[in-house]
Formats: C-alpha cells, structure tokens, sequence
C-alpha cells in the first residue's frame, strides 16, 4: 500500500502524464481546450489512487492542465463516478432509475443493504465494499435490474447472481 | 417626391419593454436595458460587473420578436436586446413564471428572517414579499448545510444560499483567486472551497455586498446592527492613494461597517477588505483617549487647555534656546489636506521648513518636484484600457488592491502588463514581462530599458545612461519591455511602495520619467499613504510652501539624520511608519520635547513622546484627501471622537491661536479647503524634471527589502482586529532565497536572527526562489517587525543559536 500512497502524495505520475497527454490530443491546444481534458484526467487519476480523489491529486490535475483547483473540485463533486473521499476498495453501484426500479432494484438494494449490514452511500468495515447511491441511469436498461461494480456491468440481477458476484470481491 | 434618408445608426436597435420604447446597444442585456431606463426586473444571480449564468432563473420575462411571442419566458439577463423586440416584464405569464421560481427558491430557504443578519436588506426578502406565496406549500424538510468557516472576515451561513454564483464568479473573475465552487450537484449543491482553505483575496469582502441573501456576512459587523436603524454617510477610505468611496453606516455616531459607494470613476462598487474592515481600528482599546503629559517619568492625562498650553510653551522654548530650525514635523501621508495645510502654516510661522510626509520614502536627492505633485498622469479609470504597463518596484495588489484591478482588468483586456521587481510576487495578473533582479539591480535594469527605447526609436539616449550601464546593450526583457511600451496604444509607467524605499529611488523616478517622455506612456507614482498629492498641494513638504514658494527645509530622512531638538508627530507610529525605523527611534530620543498627535497609543510614542494628543480616525473628523490622478474628495465628520481624541485641524487651529500666529480663525474644515484650494487648486501630476546621476553600486552583502504590508500600512489598519486575524498579518518572516539558506548553513533553522545596525530580532525562517539570491523579504508594519531597520537596506542573518 505504501506506493499507493506515495502516488498520493505526489504530483502525476509520468504514465498519468502520457494518458492525460492522449486526451489532450483530443480537444483544442487552447486553455478551455485543455480543461476539457478533465473529466477522463480525473479518471486517470482516480484509477491510481485507490479508488478516490485525494485533494492533492486533484491539485496536481489543475496544475497540469491549467485551471483553478476549485474548478477541478466541482467537476470532481459534480459526477457520480468520481469520490472525494476514501472509498472501499469495490464500488457497487446498483441502479435505482426507472426501469430498474420497475423490474425490482429496490428488493435488490434491500438484499444487498441487509447482506452487506450497511446503507447506501456507506462502506463494510473492512474496507471491502462501498455501497454507492446511484443517482442516475447507466444506460442498460435493457438487462435491468442491473449494477456497476468499480468498471464491470451486470445485469439481470437476482439475490442468488449479486451474492455470488459480491462474494467474489476480494 | 423627397426620398426619406435613413440615419439610424447600424449599431443601436430599438426595443419595446412594458410599453415604453427604448433605444439601444445592439447586444446589450435586457436586463441592463432595463436597467438603464428605471425597468426593474427581479434577479438573483445577475450582477452586471459579472458574466450571467442565468441560472436562479428569476428575471424571466415575456419577449416576442416580430409579433411572434417566444414559446417560453426568457431570462433577461442571457437574452440580448434585438430590433423590434417587445418585452413585457410584467406580463400574466411573466410574472407567473417569477412567483415560480421563487417558490423554488424559497423550498430549501430558511423563513426565519428576524433571526438571520441579512434581514431588512435581504434580496431575497425583498423579491419575496412580491412574488412569494404568503401560505408555503412545501411541507417536507429543507436541506441543511454545514458552514464552512472561509476566514476572519466573512461569516457563512450556507443553508441560506440559493447558489447564485455571484461569489465564485466575482472571486473567478474579479479577484482572480478562484477561490470558491459550486460543489456537488442538484439538491446537493453548496458554495464551498471542498477542502477548508479559505478565501484569502484582498478584495474578499466584496462577497459579502454581492451576496442576495444572509449566506455570506461580514463576521465584524454581523448581529451588532440592523439595517433600517443605521445611517449612511458618505466617506472616502484613507489607506491607498485611490481613495475609495465608502459608505460609514452608522448608529447613534458609532461606525457599525464600511460598504463600497459606487464611482466607477475610482472604486466602481467595490472596496478592498483593508477599507472595509479598517473602521474597526477606531474603537481599538488602545485608542489614545485623553491629553497626556510626561511629567516627573509618568504619564499624567490633563485638560486640553493645560496640554495645547504645554504643547506651545515647548514649541516656542525649542525654537527661543535653539532657534526654529531646531524643529521637525513629520506627518502621516493619509493626514486630510486641512490638517496637513495647518500644520505646515505652524511650523513655516514658527520659522522652520523642516516638515515631510513623505515618511517611507528611501532617496530624497530629486527634492520636492516643482511641476506638480505624485501623482498618476491619466484618469485611474482609463487603466483599464492600457496596451502596455510597467510597474516598477511595485505590488499594486496588495498596495492599491483596486488599482491592481484596473490592471488585471487590461491584462485581461490584451494589455501587456509588465513588472520589474526585487522580488518575484503572486500575481493575479497575467504578466507579460516579469523581470526581478536584486533592488541594487533595479536602476540599471530600468535604465537598459531607457536604452532599448532609444535604440528602438533610432534616437540619441538620454545623457547619464553609461552610468548604470556602461555600454552594455540591453538584454532580452528591457527589450521586450521597451518593445510592448513603444507598441501602438496608451501605456504606462507606475512607480509603487518598493521604488519609493528604494535607496536609489530618485535614479528610479528619472529613469521612468524619461521612459515616459520617449514613449509618451503616462508617469505614474503609486505613492505611499492616502494623500501624497495633498501633502504637495498643502506644502506639507520641506521643499514647497502651498502657494508655490520654493522653501529648503530638511526632509524625512534629513530629519532623522541630523536630529532635531523638537518633533510634531502627526497620525504615525514610529517604529512602523518611517523608512528607517531604528534610526528614526535614536532621533527621536535625542529630541528635548516630542509632541505627538495621535490616534492611537503605542509603545514608541510613549517611550519618546513628552505629550501625546488624541486625534479623531475615521469617521470622526472633516476632510479632504487627493488621491493619485488629483481627485479632491471630501467628506464630513459621522459622529464624535473617542474619549476626549479631537479633529487635527480643530486642534492645530487652537494651537496656533494659543501661539498667537495671525490667521487661523477657520470654523469649519471647508474653509482650510477652499483656501488651498484657491492657491493651490491649478495644479496637476507632475512628472520628474530633474536629472538624477548613478550613484556608486552598493556593497556586496545581503539587502533586506520591505514594504509595509497590506494590513500594516497605517495605525487604523493595525489596530484593525479582523484584519490583523487573517493571513496577511502574520507575524513577520525573513524570506530568503534557499541558495542564500544554503550557503549560511540556516537551511535547517526555522527562526533566524536579523539585524540592521544595532537592532537584532529574531523571527521565522521561510525559504522561497521568489526572492532573488542576496536579499531577504522582510516586510513592516507586521508583529515582530516594528523598530528594524531601512525597508531596503543592508542586514545581516545568523542562526537564533547563535550569539551575536
């Protein structure tokens, strides 16, 4: 863990540079271009830091692409996908928008809440799992019920298919 | 058949807006149409000094365009004005859509106005009581915020806040800081800085004004008063030589808070936190309350009557045992015109012309200018539209914060804003040319760029030059400075605090006198104080009497150097307020009788002072103050001085009437004015004539360089609580370069001894490149820093183990 942390301390990495680079790539060479970068930056960054956004990191992306920290802090607070805080080392999103919820997310949450011995928007005591509150559609409304864990779907849930799924989480 | 010729002009449109047919600026806003032409449409988040995000959505109007109605209300701020448009504000559908957003807005807002501090003066409130429902239909819980505490100067209540935005974009746009974001998202939304550091501008204070309900308040001022029972008095703010104008709310006499008065001719609606917050300084427990007199060792408070006669009998014992040359009065730069004009009247009746405000000033060998007075050579206002802009020895940000804004408001406009500086400085301005050399540096640098504007225009350079530079050719800044300042367009050269220290400041003010005169860039001195123009109109100067009379009195540092047997002190703290304080200390000693008018107690004052008068501050006396371009500002007294303090000019006219000088009968400050005004009034900026040479390149060692600091500048500052909390009053630091660190092995010490001459004091180690190798940032007015040595002088720095 003590690299991860270093990582955390420290400004960008020169792997981080190079992917953030290719996105820059993408957009303008001007500043409101490069600020467009942000958004997948964060996510380069929030890859390699244990799952969240450290403020210094965050500081570390204005730095780089030029714009105040308290712009990167909204962008940051604004999405569902990004954490200001520390999280558990899985994330586990299930979705709650409308056709889940006709097809039974709410049962699922409850199972999951009752399996897990915690609510939405918390973490298990071992740091294992963090429950997030989803609070908008992940576009797969064709498997509902279905949820995110950390970068993986999976969709037409049951109790039976989420334990064996969560039970598999390290 | 007469053809009708069409002579409107293409850039103006005309518009309808509740019946009334306007013409105007093709692009402007509705909003500031209406605006312009008494319309008034409710807002929240429009500010028109802001960009309009358009988002609390409460101006939103009916428009239609060629009798086509929009199929929705429009916000008025985004919605430009366009030929033929018709407008109603007040329409069913408009209003119907505004009492809908403010049944929004209202959701999540606190009705509890009595208890909140923004009662009586609240936006909100006001926007409420006429478009709000009297019954709220929303039964289910509001959201709560926690407060975020953003420093000693704004107080937060965020579950109060619509989330306008007005804060993070003057703090984006305005101030440059970014402090402040609009976190989250949705319901979820709250102003914050997300990680607790704090809003440090030093235009902060504005947040609070901008701000429509009680989410930002001032945190001096809050719960101590309510709107609807103070006064408003108009005021100009005295700590920088723009002269700010201010508002003093006031009840009953006692100044409850400080609010900008718009002039977009000097502060347009804003004020630095320094005016805002300085008025706390005039109810400072160590206000100066009574006469006193130095009798037998101790301190003794007595009548006025005994201490004016005391004051007059030592004043004419000086000048009977050692004659009136013997006398010197040394002022503060931010005394009004009168008090200044009085003052130098005395002591010119009394036989003496040694009498100076120029108390920080480095290098007197240019004299008193005779052409005009400081000044800046242009209208403050018409900075902002500047091409090219040197500031040389100069941090406007912190000296003149609005003036900075000017200048941030050109660099933003594509003007090129450069700096030469002794030290690099947090800008919030994009430089163009950020030159910093060592202050012993600083004449040659600029004298390179004299020398590149020479070379540019293909004519002869000024005499003088190979003095500072031999024949050296310019290097690539002066080049790219003298590029940018003999480019097309008005420019600007602006002399700040650290070219007035500067031991060589003279060399300073030739060389950008000349830079002026070859470019045609306008002169400017960003001078020391409130009233440097004044104190040259009042002939408050060793050098010239108000009516124009060249006098040869010795100046400040003079004053010092070659002590005198009685000093008048007016409105200063010598161990703060002086160039050199320790040397002003030792000559102050040796002075037989010092006679100090003061607003404030201090330890200086009573350990050299052998009466001490207390003056009026803020707010307690009349006045005039001319700031940088020559603006006479004048304002009149709000409530009664402290204690028994009494206005300066009251005082000085009795003191000259108990010295039985002929004419001093005024009754009333405006008097004094209109008298300077008739012998004085002409004058105008004046701009260096006077050659000065090189002077021999100083020894090698290290230099301290100083300024008095933002909240350090005056005594009603420093005795200014909220201001004194925040991070600009610190207690003093030596910043040095890390390579400096280095080689003195103080790397690893985190407190250092600095001494200038005989005075040592010991203070935190911080290491910083923005300071050149060879100097050490040390500024004044600070804790810890009262008493040392020439703010730019040579010093010496040991380890604190060390013994001396």
């Amino acid at each position: 863990m003590s690299s991860a942390e270093d990582q955390v301390e420290a400004g960008l990495t020169d792997a981080e540079r190079e992917e953030i680079d290719q996105w820059l790539g993408r957009f303008p060479d001007t500043p409101e271009g490069h600020r467009s970068a942000v958004i997948p930056a964060l996510h380069v960054v929030q890859h390699n830091s244990g799952g969240w956004l450290p403020p210094a990191r965050m500081d570390a992306v204005a730095d780089y692409l030029g714009m105040p920290p308290a712009r990167v802090y909204e962008v940051a607070t604004f999405y569902g996908m990004f954490d200001v805080k520390p999280t558990g080392r899985h994330k586990v999103n299930i979705c709650t928008n409308i056709s889940c919820m006709l097809r039974g997310a709410d049962e699922i949450v409850e199972h999951v809440e009752k399996k897990l011995g915690i609510g939405l928007g918390e973490t298990t005591a071992d740091g294992r799992i963090t429950l997030k509150r989803e609070e908008e559609c992940l576009a797969a409304c064709a498997g509902a019920p279905m949820m995110l864990v950390d970068e993986e779907y999976y969709t037409d849930l049951t109790p039976e298919k989420i334990d064996r799924i969560l039970d598999e989480l390290e | 058949m007469s053809a009708e010729v069409e002579t409107r002009n293409p850039e103006m449109v005309i518009v309808t807006i509740d019946g009334q047919e306007i013409e105007a600026r093709k692009g402007a806003a509705l909003i500031a149409v209406a605006d312009e032409h008494g319309i008034d449409i409710p807002r929240f988040c429009y500010h028109s000094k802001l960009s309009a995000p358009a988002n609390c959505r409460m101006c939103l109007v009916d428009v239609e365009m060629n009798g086509r109605p929009a199929p929705k209300p429009l916000p008025a701020c985004i919605t430009t004005v366009a030929d033929g448009m018709v407008v109603r504000t007040t329409s069913e559908r408009a209003l119907k859509a505004q009492r809908g957003v403010m049944e929004f807005l209202l959701i999540n807002h606190p009705l509890d106005c009595p208890i909140c501090d923004q009662g009586g003066e609240c936006e909100l409130q006001d926007l409420a009581l006429g478009y709000g429902r009297s019954v709220s239909r929303f039964v289910e819980r509001k959201r709560v915020v926690k407060d975020e505490n953003l420093g000693p100067l704004v107080a937060t209540e965020m579950t109060r806040c619509i989330h306008c935005t007005r804060c993070v974009r003057f703090l984006d746009e305005i101030a440059g800081t970014s402090e402040l974001g609009a976190m989250y998202r949705g319901e979820h939304t709250e102003i914050s800085t997300l990680v607790g550091s704090g809003v440090h501008s030093e235009l902060s204070g504005n947040i609070i004004d901008l701000c429509p309900v009680g989410a930002l308040t001032s945190r001096p001022y809050r719960f101590t008063a309510r709107a609807w029972e103070m006064l408003s008095h108009a005021s100009i703010a005295p700590h920088d030589c723009l002269g700010s104008n201010i508002d003093l709310h006031q009840v009953r006499g006692a100044i409850k808070r400080v609010v900008p008065r718009d002039n977009e001719a000097v502060n347009e609606c804003w004020i630095s936190d320094r005016d805002r917050f300085s008025y706390e300084g005039v109810y400072s427990a160590e206000r100066l309350l009574s006469p006193q007199i130095r009798e037998n060792g101790g301190w003794h408070s007595v009548d006025w009557q005994t201490a004016i006669e005391t004051v007059a009998s030592s004043l004419r014992e000086v000048v009977e045992q050692h004659g009136p040359e013997a006398l010197g009065a040394l002022l503060s730069p931010s005394s009004t015109l009168e008090e200044m004009y009085l003052l130098a009247r005395i002591m010119r009746a009394l036989g003496s012309d040694n009498i100076d405000s120029r108390l920080r000033r480095g290098d007197f060998r240019d004299g008193v200018e005779s052409t005009g007075y400081p000044g800046l050579q242009m209208p403050v206002a018409d900075l902002e539209a500047l091409d090219a802009a040197l500031v040389v020895g100069g941090y406007p940000r912190h000296e003149q914060p609005l003036i900075n804004h000017r200048l941030r408001k050109a660099a933003k406009a594509g003007g090129r804003v450069m700096a030469l500086n002794p030290r690099a400085f947090d800008w919030n301005i994009d430089l163009a040319v950020e030159g910093v050399v060592t202050a012993a540096q600083m004449p040659a640098a600029l004298a390179a760029v004299v020398r590149a504007i020479a070379r540019l225009k293909g004519v002869d350079e000024p005499e003088g030059m190979t003095g500072w530079l031999g024949d050296e050719a310019p290097g690539a800044e002066a080049e790219a400075i003298a590029t940018n300042l003999c480019a097309e367009g008005p420019g600007a050269v602006l002399l700040g605090g650290l070219a007035e220290a500067h031991p060589a400041g003279a060399e300073l003010r030739h060389l950008a006198a000349l830079i002026s005169q070859m470019t045609g860039a306008a002169y400017g001195e960003l001078t020391n104080g409130a009233n440097a123009a004044g104190a040259w109109l009042a002939g408050a100067l060793p050098g010239r009497r108000a009516d124009g009379g060249h006098t040869t009195g010795l100046d400040a540092t003079a004053m010092v150097a070659e002590p005198r047997k009685g000093y008048l002190l007016m409105g200063i703290e010598p161990e703060h307020d002086l160039v050199d304080a320790a040397a002003a200390s030792k000559a102050l000693a040796q002075g037989e009788t010092v006679i100090a008018l003061a607003t404030h107690d201090s330890p200086a004052l009573r350990e050299h002072a052998d009466v001490l008068l207390p003056i009026a501050a803020l707010g307690e006396t009349a006045g005039t103050l001319v700031n940088a371009e020559g603006r006479w500002q004048t304002f009149a007294g709000v409530g009664q001085p402290q204690g028994e303090a009494r206005p300066a000019w009251r005082l000085l006219r009795v003191l000259a009437n108990v010295l039985e000088l002929d004419g001093f009968e005024y009754q009333a400050p405006d008097e004094i004015h209109h008298e300077v005004q008739a012998i004085a009034g002409e004058a105008s900026v004046g701009r260096p004539s006077t050659p000065v040479e090189a002077s021999p390149a100083a020894e090698a060692g290290l230099m301290r360089i100083g300024q008095a600091a933002m909240f350090g500048v005056d005594p009603l500052t420093r005795h200014a609580d909220a201001l004194q909390q925040t991070d600009h009053a610190a207690p003093v630091t030596a910043t040095m370069n890390p390579s400096d660190a280095a080689r003195l092995r103080l790397d690893a010490a985190d407190q250092v001894r600095v001494t200038q001459g005989d005075v040592t004091r010991s203070m935190p180690l911080q290491l910083s490149e923005a300071v050149p190798a060879g100097s050490v940032w040390i500024p004044a007015g600070l804790a810890g820093s009262e008493g040392l040595g020439a703010l730019i002088g040579p010093m010496e720095v040991s380890a604190s183990g060390d013994s001396a």
